[in-house]
């Protein structure tokens, strides 16, 4: 038998009461060598931050290995990589800030080879679902040129997937919806 | 095989999905859903892009480890020097996939309302009061039968500025991470019975009544505890395997 999902409800205006923690951001312990910072800011559609959004970030190891393995390949070799980190945006400016390592290239479908990215999961009062998307790398041009399913993105629109590299890591704003909306992706 | 072979190749063990259900697009709340207002300029307005389930998408986190201090994660009752006022309530059930498979070793997280329907939050403005002996929030991890259980308080109801006199049905948030990315779930409880439900954009964003229903618990005479507190059973389904992972159509 086959059963039907539960569905989504949106996250509302309270979640920080049970979501964040304090190394919530981290998906690699702060001071580890080549930590890298992501921030962003999320807007809406009238172009103001979301104070009450909250991000979530899923991505491989610099090895292109993954914390979790479930059966995939070797554990990382990188002491405490959790792969994940939970970040609510700030209440005054709706910014969002996560440490990680960068990853590397994984396998993609059909013995493609995918660019260094990180699965985003947004959501905030007033969606009624997550929304998902995709960090690439602003300095991985010929990666990113070859990437199975960036390519498969309109190519106006693909600029919105790809952070920009800053002083110790990376920009990557989000757009909910309006003039450069970001690519949202149906999984 | 080499070393070098080994670090380049990701082959899934048999009982591991190397993809799940893709969902029917009325599986979940439409994103632009004009009752609950705030969806207006949160939602977007371009369609979907068509994304391949990868490694990326069929891993996921497990934060058990991290994110469970100790039992009293999981009894909101007994995490403050007293007891919290309101209706004493077991809250349990089990997380399956859609074939029916219980997700064991899976956190689930909650948060809610107080009795008198007011969060500990800094933005809730609703003037009842707080309850010094509640924080609201929980967490623990499914057993070897997907079961999860949370000894909490039965939250009220609260007036929102969605229209002209809204109120929420109460609800308990739940947060899911299944096994892999594709699974993550954020969603709430209902109460059986509930007379706000009709009035709710929330719930009612939900188009399908039968779906509108899984989100409802029932009253468990079966999990009440004699003398201590009555039950609700509230079982969760998240995506299940799927088949031909990169061959559907987009």
């Amino acid at each position: 038998m086959i059963f039907a999902t539960t569905p989504s409800q949106t996250i509302g205006p309270f979640f920080a009461i049970g979501l964040p923690w304090d190394r919530g951001p981290l998906a690699v312990p702060e001071h580890t060598a080549g930590a890298i910072r992501i921030n962003g800011t999320v807007y809406d559609g009238a172009g103001e931050p979301v104070p009450d959004a909250l991000i979530e970030t899923w991505q491989a190891d610099p090895d292109g290995r993954f914390a979790e393995l479930h059966g995939y390949g070797g554990p990382s070799s990188f002491e405490g990589f959790r792969g994940f980190a939970r970040c609510a945006a700030d209440v005054a400016d709706g910014s969002y800030e996560i440490v990680t390592l960068k990853p590397g290239p994984v396998a993609g479908p059909a013995g493609t080879i995918q660019a260094p990215h990180i699965d985003v999961s947004v959501f905030a009062r007033g969606m009624l679902n997550r929304c998902v998307t995709r960090i690439y790398f602003g300095d991985e041009p010929e990666a990113n040129a070859a990437d199975p399913l960036l390519v498969s993105v309109p190519a106006a629109r693909r600029e919105t997937l790809i952070s920009r590299p800053e002083v110790g890591g990376y920009r990557f704003d989000i757009r909910l919806q309006g003039q450069d909306e970001t690519v949202f992706f149906a999984l | 095989m080499t070393t070098q072979e080994e670090r380049e190749i990701y082959d899934p063990v048999a009982e591991t999905p190397t993809s799940y259900v893709r969902e029917r697009p009325d599986a979940h709340p439409p994103v632009d859903y004009a009752p609950y207002k705030a969806t207006a300029l949160r939602h977007p307005k371009q369609p979907p892009v068509y994304l391949p389930q990868t490694i990326t998408e069929v891993t996921g986190p497990q934060l058990a480890g991290e994110r469970i201090a100790g039992e009293l994660d999981s009894d909101l009752t007994r995490q403050h020097d007293g007891t919290p006022i309101g209706e004493r309530i077991v809250v349990s059930g089990r997380v399956f996939d859609t074939e029916g498979k219980p997700l064991r070793s899976t956190l689930v997280e909650i948060w809610q309302a107080n009795a008198a329907g007011r969060y500990r939050h800094r933005s809730d403005r609703w003037p009842a009061e707080l309850d010094p002996n509640f924080s609201g929030a929980g967490r623990c991890v499914t057993d070897r039968d997907g079961r999860y259980s949370f000894t909490t308080i039965k939250p009220g109801p609260y007036p929102w500025g969605n229209h002209h006199n809204a109120w929420r049905p109460a609800h308990i948030h739940f947060s899911l991470l299944g096994r892999a990315f594709v699974q993550r779930l954020v969603t709430q409880m209902y109460f059986p019975g509930d007379p706000l439900f009709e009035y709710d954009p929330i719930f009612q964003s939900v188009r399908d009544p039968a779906a509108r229903e899984r989100l409802i618990s029932r009253f468990s005479i079966h999990d009440t505890v004699p003398n201590w507190a009555l039950a609700y059973e509230f079982d969760i389904y998240l995506r299940g395997p799927g088949q031909t992972p990169f061959e559907e159509e987009h």
